[in-house]
């Protein structure tokens, strides 16, 4: 008995040293793998396919990162997360980058002190209804049960909206999205509420998605983005670079097939300092001068990434939305690279 | 005759410690006690300088900020702008809910089954055996699984129900609607605890329920020492079993007229039943696993208490005339009763800690509110862990006290 609580206490003891551990980068490269926590399965954002080989929207970070880190997309561990264990996984050091469509907040910010990198989709929270209840607002779901991931933003919007709208409601926490979607799908709720673009994923994995709505209101701001730990800048700032670099080159105009053309040199000097052409930022950030490069022969840029897994050419069939570029009403900026 | 006289104290020296055996048991374990603590205190240290590192420092001042989030079985008034406390003292009840349903359910239907698993009638000893290793040998969290899913797509939507709008009993995919009992003319409430995070209402109604029970019972109770007297004096016993049952329940039904006693049923109002009392599927799918799961333990513990009685007794039993049912009533298991009962309070421990699997089905007992939703929300986990353990422990060491006072009493008083 006595030896095991020291067990316990030595296990514990040892997590809680490796969480303190700065210089991620070293550690992910003599590790040679990146460790990434993604959606356990979210269907366009990460989900691994027939081969097991992940894939998605949020994965497509992960890949990006281990490019330019270890030059190898496919040097990653995908660790699944849910909602509950994603924060536990990321403060531990368990995992090196969370990309699981999480919320940027102020007390994720803060308090459970973590670092959002930046904004990879700007999300708002939406419900799901099928078509045949014959409700056209989300205000006309009084006394309705409403489904909800545990753990996340969405169960506090959701009790904010209802009391604001003075409207009752019975919530039905659920661990993961697989089951919210049987739980939703055997009627044992009325609307399933989460981010809308996981709705839309959610939707598009129905046998017959005709069969639903996604009502109007959003009732939230979910600006969902990839996050690691406070405490290591310069492993943040690869992170957000990479992101960065990913969004420049939408708006460069570079994609993964003018890359190597591009890469030999062109008259927009931006282009060139992105690409490692002249200049050394990829140095400054600890890496090589042709980090963005790979990272970009990975997917390609933002928009080649978003039409790839979320776009309106596949199942989920996302608008660009919000989340055009700044030159197109959008909100993606990325700052200069100079 | 010598006498034993006592150790010379002024001769004590320091190297006696280890070399009388006087005093070397005690060295050794307080040199290991000294030990050991410096190693806990080297490891709580540890992980406190880890957490600053981490710019985390332990506090329960999360405790008093606003929860944020809605709890869908609540036995206490509470609202999402209640404190996290709020939210714990509701998960808290929640699981003791479970555990108690769990507790009941399990000890009759295991009694029964253990019962049932001696019968000479061989097909029942046989349902009985396949029952106790079929729930035995599967982990109780597949089962919690299997009848919830077996509860929600086995039962009719509400909306099948529209036309025909109420019911006493309303069986459907989001839960079971029961009758619930009210007074048109309720005594109130005392309020406990005034705005607090503990604020506790008591039903006056209740209470004068439970008081007049309690005094039906006094009095039902004194009436069968009365026969008993009657009975050592003179040979006879007078039938009193109508007058005990009157003492009982007259008060009662008076009491009950008074408030004005009537039925809530649910009513199909929007996409939901409304009013009646609401078991959700996941309270129904949790308590159900739980129980028949321990039941399974439980019904072997019961066969082996009455196999360890002696079966010399069952046929002394038998040759005083005693029927069947009387001698495993009267003589068999008030003795089986003494072995059933040590383990059987393991597990009962085992239902309560079992019932933290609630999350699987969406059950907001106190690990899916204090140590999932709080937890997450604050990034509190240390706190929060701690504090689950406490409470669990507190639980299970009550259920023991009170199981071991109980062991007390039917124990065989030996010399």
């Amino acid at each position: 008995m006595k030896k095991s609580v020291i067990l316990g206490a030595l296990t514990f003891a040892g997590l809680a040293a490796g969480a303190a551990a700065a210089g991620t980068l070293d550690d992910v490269q003599s590790r040679g793998k990146l460790n990434c926590g993604v959606n356990a399965g979210l269907v366009g954002f990460a989900t691994p396919d027939a081969n097991g080989e992940w894939g998605g929207f949020d994965v497509a970070i992960c890949r990006a990162v281990a490019a330019a880190v270890l030059d190898d997309a496919n040097a990653v561990e995908f660790v699944p997360t849910t909602g509950k264990t994603r924060f536990t996984a990321l403060a531990s050091g368990e995992i090196d980058v969370l990309s699981r469509n999480t919320t940027w907040t102020f007390s994720r910010d803060v308090d459970l002190k973590f670092t959002f990198v930046g904004v990879n989709y700007y999300d708002g929270q939406g419900f799901l209804v099928p078509k045949e209840l014959g409700v056209s607002s989300a205000k006309e779901l009084d006394g309705a049960t409403v489904c909800i991931q545990t753990g996340t933003t969405t169960e506090l919007n959701l009790a904010d909206f209802f009391r604001t709208n003075g409207i009752s409601y019975e919530p039905v926490p659920i661990e993961t999205e697989a089951e919210a979607q049987q739980q939703y799908l055997a009627g044992a709720c009325d609307a399933y509420t989460t981010d809308a673009s996981g709705l839309a994923a959610t939707r598009a994995a129905f046998e017959t998605p005709g069969d639903h709505v996604i009502l109007p209101e959003i009732i939230s701001k979910e600006p969902l983005g990839p996050l690691v730990r406070h405490g290591d800048d310069e492993w943040g700032d690869i992170v957000r670079w990479t992101l960065n670099a990913m969004i420049a080159a939408e708006e460069l105009g570079v994609t993964s097939a003018n890359l190597s053309e591009m890469a030999a040199g062109t008259d927009n000097p931006e282009i060139d300092r992105l690409l490692g052409t002249t200049g050394s930022l990829g140095e400054k950030l600890g890496l090589d001068a042709t980090w963005a490069q790979r990272v970009l022969a990975v997917g390609g840029n933002y928009a080649e990434v978003f039409a790839k897994n979320i776009g309106e050419d596949t199942p989920i069939g996302l608008a660009r939305g919000l989340n055009a570029q700044w030159t197109e009403g959008g909100l993606l900026y990325a700052p200069p690279f100079r | 005759m010598s006498s034993i006289t006592d150790p010379p104290k002024a001769n004590f020296r320091l190297s006696m410690l280890i070399y009388d055996t006087r005093y070397r048991s005690a060295t050794i374990q307080i040199v290991a006690l000294m030990g050991f603590m410096l190693l806990a205190a080297w490891l709580i240290g540890n992980a406190v300088e880890n957490l600053n590192a981490l710019g985390k420092t332990i506090s329960f001042g999360f405790f008093h900020e606003t929860a944020g989030y809605d709890i869908n079985q609540r036995l206490l008034d509470y609202q999402s702008g209640d404190s996290h406390l709020r939210a714990a003292l509701i998960g808290l009840l929640n699981t003791l809910v479970v555990a108690l349903l769990g507790c009941v359910t399990a000890t009759v239907v295991g009694v029964f089954v253990g019962v049932l698993r001696l019968s000479k009638n061989w097909i029942v000893a046989k349902i009985m055996t396949v029952y106790v290793e079929v729930f035995r040998n599967v982990p109780v969290l597949l089962w919690i699984a299997l009848i919830f899913a077996l509860v929600t797509e086995s039962t009719p939507h509400p909306k099948t129900f529209r036309g025909l709008d109420t019911g006493a009993v309303v069986v459907t995919n989001r839960g079971t609607y029961l009758p619930e009992v009210l007074f048109s003319n309720s005594l109130g409430d005392i309020s406990l605890f005034g705005q607090s995070a503990l604020r506790f209402d008591v039903s006056l109604d209740l209470l004068a329920i439970v008081l007049v029970l309690a005094g039906g019972f006094f009095a039902s109770f004194k009436l069968r020492k009365r026969a008993d007297r009657i009975q050592e004096a003179t040979g006879d016993r007078p039938t009193t079993w109508w007058q005990r049952l009157l003492v009982i329940f007259v008060p009662l039904g008076i009491l009950l007229a008074v408030l004005g006693l009537h039925f809530g049923y649910p009513e199909l109002k929007g996409f939901n039943f409304r009013g009646g009392t609401h078991l959700r599927n996941s309270l129904i799918a949790l308590w159900l696993a739980l129980s028949l799961y321990t039941a399974a333990y439980i019904a072997e513990i019961v066969r082996g208490g009455i196999l360890a009685v002696s079966h010399g007794q069952s046929e002394a039993a038998g040759a005083l005339g005693l029927r069947s049912g009387r001698i495993m009533n009267l003589v068999v298991l008030p003795q089986a009763l003494r072995v059933i009962i040590p383990p059987m309070i393991s597990n009962y421990l085992n239902l309560t800690k079992n019932s933290s699997l609630a999350i699987a089905v969406g059950y907001m007992d106190i690990t899916g509110t204090l140590g999932g939703i709080s937890m997450n929300q604050t990034g509190r986990e240390l706190e929060c862990v701690v504090l689950l353990m406490a409470v669990y422990l507190v639980i299970s060491l009550s259920i023991s006290a009170s199981m071991n006072w109980y062991n007390n009493r039917v124990k065989l008083v030996e010399r």
